[in-house]
């Protein structure tokens, strides 16, 4: 009995933990390469409404998804614009493009659809044989397609960034962008990459709400989301595996709230609610000592100094 | 497998160079050349240009005007890459390395790898390896750069470029930052790839290691190429006076001062270094006012340390640091300089200067509080300016304005307008790590006589040098460092150079046979170095 409430509440966590990895796994990457984008939560919110609009449309998954992270990677490629070659101050226009998402997505959605609707979302896949494995079997291997390739990014992002040529450039242009510049590597185009690369993946999370966790959308749908996937960048320490320690303490924290919830446990609403968050800050605060992997370089435009 | 890209570079000329600057021409008309199998040097005081034609010989900066040719064909550099492609590599004065990665990664950053997209580090290891034993560049591929000495770093940015199959080399000071005996090896090296046919543009301010070491020299003034001669014709004194358009005096006079009390005291000074151990072993020192003691030492036995916690920057785990009697360890440097205390860093780039601020606010930095500077609450721009201005004739400091931003000042102007600031505060104690280090010979000489003025004025001065010469130029006194401990002080006056060396290889002096007290010596003074002035 008490096994199967744990693995109940094990299996919403990896659920609940996907649009966290694919939009911290993106921002890592961005922040890695110096560039600190504050607007995940708006591309997100403009994935989902993308995702879910087309979804509703056309009934192809594959098409929302794919216009989802269309739309990613267009936001991606304005705040690369705006902070790369304009040089703008990172943290403001990411907050900008926050707005900007959030608003547009408000409003679109007003005008093409209007109330609330569900969708059928990305059906859960069964993997043959895996999910037959007892207790296992149900955490992990009950779930939609996307879980499963937010998962499978983790190891491949990893590897992207630590044993590929390109992710040497983009460490080296969070860290030392004159170094990286001074042996040929343009610092400018790698960060323009990785800031659409974490608007493409910012995109795909919000999708991974709107037509597979959640299948719906309203307005405000992430609620915040966005920002917890930037404090997990933190959290992580700029470290894949970090981040996906911290999607799972985090959703962990969340499914448990759920349940209690669902049970009707008496906690009050508001404090239930609030203990991701509180946990979060806990952890943050603890950990905040530990801040070697820091990008060096984050939050500052590249200028060879020559005029 | 090796990874030459680089093509092989017979001549690199570079024919009327342009480049302005906001309010500066860093580089007017110049015309250079290098040929494979030479060591053409460079000099110049700060501020010449130096830095800037080599950065538009490595791509890095565009000529507004000129050419630039290699073999004799004309070349347009775009980015490092092209000049890259080309056979030419460069070893900058602040070092491009990224800390956080390991040498390998730093050498095969931003090279395609052979196993495309996946890296290649093993290989990349092994062929650093490879160079390493071919040139004496000893250093571990998989250590974090981060933790490697200064000279460490300094042969991973060679050997960064002789990965790429640099032809031709340029070093921008490589000098200014190695011990005597760093800097040794380095020219073993530098003399081997020469004979190998490599072509090297080497910069330093150091008079004696252009001489002993290029074929030719060029000297640069304002910009403009004063002259090109070969060094066998070339003299230290001629050298410096076309550098500077005047004849430079090597030594400083060093009138009898009347010294006070103890200013400036550490008492069984224990510390840690960066990496937990102890840096700092027990150290006991004082210096009196109207002294300059000199710290000599070989760099990295504990000067840092000990100049960061007199200026508490760094936390001593025992002992005490005393100015004018009271105890001063672990006061704040706030407090620090209300009692007097002014600290030059070793460090200048990164402790001394705020780059984004311009050069008049970093002259008021430590002073912008109180008066003249501020009136209460406000500042006193007009105050502000006077000062500025004046501070930057006096300490000639090559900016186009006081408005300049300090990260766009030549590297040994940095160093000028943090002495400008430090010594016009009239310290009752000040600390000087390696205070002409990167400086010219013109400069060097004022910051000279401007350290033995504080020493009339009755400042205690803490000394700390790797330059032997400047030791013994200026101190009343030398303490050698080994280790974290002293190994003894004795008078400046008939101290033996091998003395002071063995000291500095860890051997106290009590070791050394027939010394007396202070270690004078029978031919008093008659030993010391030349350019050493009697006094
Ligand atoms: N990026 C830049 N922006 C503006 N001015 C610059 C820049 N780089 C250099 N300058 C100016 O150009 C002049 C030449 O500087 P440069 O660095 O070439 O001197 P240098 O000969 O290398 O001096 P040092 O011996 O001090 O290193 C200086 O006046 C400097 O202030
Ligand atoms: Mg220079």
């Amino acid at each position: 009995m008490i096994g199967s409430v744990i693995a109940g509440i094990a299996s919403s966590a990896v659920r609940l933990a996907t649009p966290y990895l694919y939009a911290a796994i993106g921002e890592t990457i961005g922040q890695l390469s110096g560039v600190l984008n504050l607007g995940v939560d708006g591309i997100m919110l403009m994935g989902a409404y993308v995702a879910f609009f087309i979804v509703l449309r056309t009934g192809s998954l594959s098409l929302g998804l794919i216009s989802a992270a269309g739309i990613g990677a267009v936001l991606g490629l304005l705040m690369a614009f705006i902070s790369v070659t304009l040089k703008a101050e990172q943290g403001i226009s990411g907050i900008g493009l926050y707005i900007f998402g959030l608003g547009l997505s408000t409003l679109l959605f007003g005008m093409t659809v209007g109330h609330v609707q569900t969708i059928d979302g990305f059906p859960d896949l069964v993997i043959p044989g895996l999910s037959a494995i007892p207790v296992i079997g149900d955490i992990f291997f009950h779930h939609n397609i996307l879980v499963y390739v937010a998962f499978a990014l983790v190891p491949i992002a990893w590897f992207v960034l630590n044993r590929t040529p390109f992710g040497l450039k983009v460490r080296a242009a969070g860290q030392k962008p004159e170094a990286a510049d001074s042996l040929g590597v343009n610092v400018e185009r790698i960060r323009y990459m990785t800031v659409i690369l974490g608007g493409t993946l910012s995109g795909v999370a919000g999708a991974s709400l709107s037509i597979a966790l959640l299948n719906t959308f309203q307005q405000n749908l992430t609620n915040g989301m966005g920002f917890i996937a930037v404090a997990l960048v933190y959290f992580g320490g700029w470290r894949t595996s970090g981040v996906l320690l911290g999607a799972l303490l985090f959703s962990t924290v969340n499914a448990i709230q759920v349940w209690l919830q669902v049970k009707g446990v008496n906690v009050p609403s508001d404090f239930a609610l609030m203990m991701p968050y509180v946990v979060t800050i806990l952890v943050l605060t603890a950990m905040a000592k530990r801040r070697v992997n820091t990008p060096a370089a984050l939050n500052k435009p590249f200028e060879r100094g020559e005029s | 497998m090796v990874v030459a890209i680089g093509q092989r570079v017979e001549t690199l000329e570079a024919r009327g160079i342009v480049k302005r600057f906001p309010g500066v021409l860093a580089n007017d008309h110049v015309d250079f050349d290098v040929r494979a199998g030479e060591i053409h040097a460079l000099l110049g005081e700060n501020g010449a240009g130096k830095s800037t034609l080599m950065k538009i010989l490595y791509g890095l900066y565009r000529p507004d005007a000129g050419e630039i040719l290699v073999n004799g064909a004309p070349v347009r550099f775009h980015s490092p890459l092209d000049a890259i492609r080309r056979g030419i590599g460069m070893v900058h004065q602040h070092f491009m390395l990224v800390p956080t990665f390991t040498v390998a990664e730093n050498v095969a950053l931003g090279l395609p790898s052979s196993r495309r997209v996946v890296l290649d580090l093993d290989r990349v290891s092994a062929r650093i390896e490879e160079l390493a034993r071919l040139y004496g560049l000893h250093v571990d591929p998989s250590a974090e750069v981060r933790q490697l000495s200064v000279g460490e770093q300094q042969r991973v940015e060679i050997l960064k470029v002789l990965y790429r199959g640099a032809s031709l080399l340029i070093l921008d000071e490589p000098t200014a930052v190695l011990t005597p005996q760093e800097v040794n090896e380095l020219f073993q090296i530098l003399r081997q790839m020469v004979d190998d046919g490599h072509g090297i543009i080497f910069i330093s301010h150091k008079l004696h290691e252009v001489i002993g070491l290029s074929d030719r020299v060029t000297v640069l003034r304002d910009g403009r190429v004063v002259d090109t001669v070969p060094t066998a014709e070339a003299t230290k004194e001629g050298l410096a006076r076309l550098m500077v358009g005047r004849e430079v005096l090597f030594r400083v006079d060093r009138p009898p001062v009347e010294q006070g009390d103890v200013r400036l005291a550490v008492e069984g000074l224990w510390a840690e270094g960066d990496a937990g151990l102890d840096a700092l072993r027990g150290v006991d020192l004082e210096v009196r006012a109207g002294e300059i003691l000199g710290l000599a030492g070989v760099s990295g036995n504990g000067q840092r340390e000990l100049a960061e916690v007199i200026a508490g920057l760094r936390r001593p785990s025992r002992g005490r640091v005393m100015i004018d009697g009271r105890d001063v360890t672990g006061a704040s440097p706030a407090r620090l300089l209300d009692h007097g205390l002014s600290y030059i860093p070793e460090e200048r780039m990164v402790d001394g200067t705020v780059g984004e601020f311009s050069v008049e606010e970093n002259l008021i930095l430590k002073d912008h509080h109180h008066p003249p500077y501020a009136h209460g609450i406000f500042l006193n721009f007009t105050r502000i300016a006077e000062e500025s201005d004046r501070l930057i004739k006096d300490f000639d400091i090559k900016t186009p304005s006081r408005k300049t931003l300090v990260k766009s000042l030549s590297g040994g102007n940095i160093q000028k307008l943090i002495l400008a600031r430090e010594l016009s505060r009239n310290p009752r104690v000040l600390v000087a790590a390696q205070p002409t280090r990167g400086l010219d010979v013109s400069a060097t000489e004022y910051v000279h006589r401007r350290l033995i003025e504080q020493r009339g004025k009755g400042c205690a001065i803490l000394l700390i040098s790797e330059d032997l010469d400047e030791i013994l130029n200026l101190a009343d006194r030398i303490a050698v460092i080994y280790e974290g401990e002293i190994m003894g002080v004795v008078e400046r006056e008939g101290v033996e150079v091998e003395t002071l060396g063995l000291m500095m290889a860890g051997v106290r002096p009590d070791a050394v046979p027939a010394q007396g007290k202070g270690v004078v010596t029978e031919e008093q003074g008659d030993s010391a170095p030349k350019g050493n002035q009697k006094t």
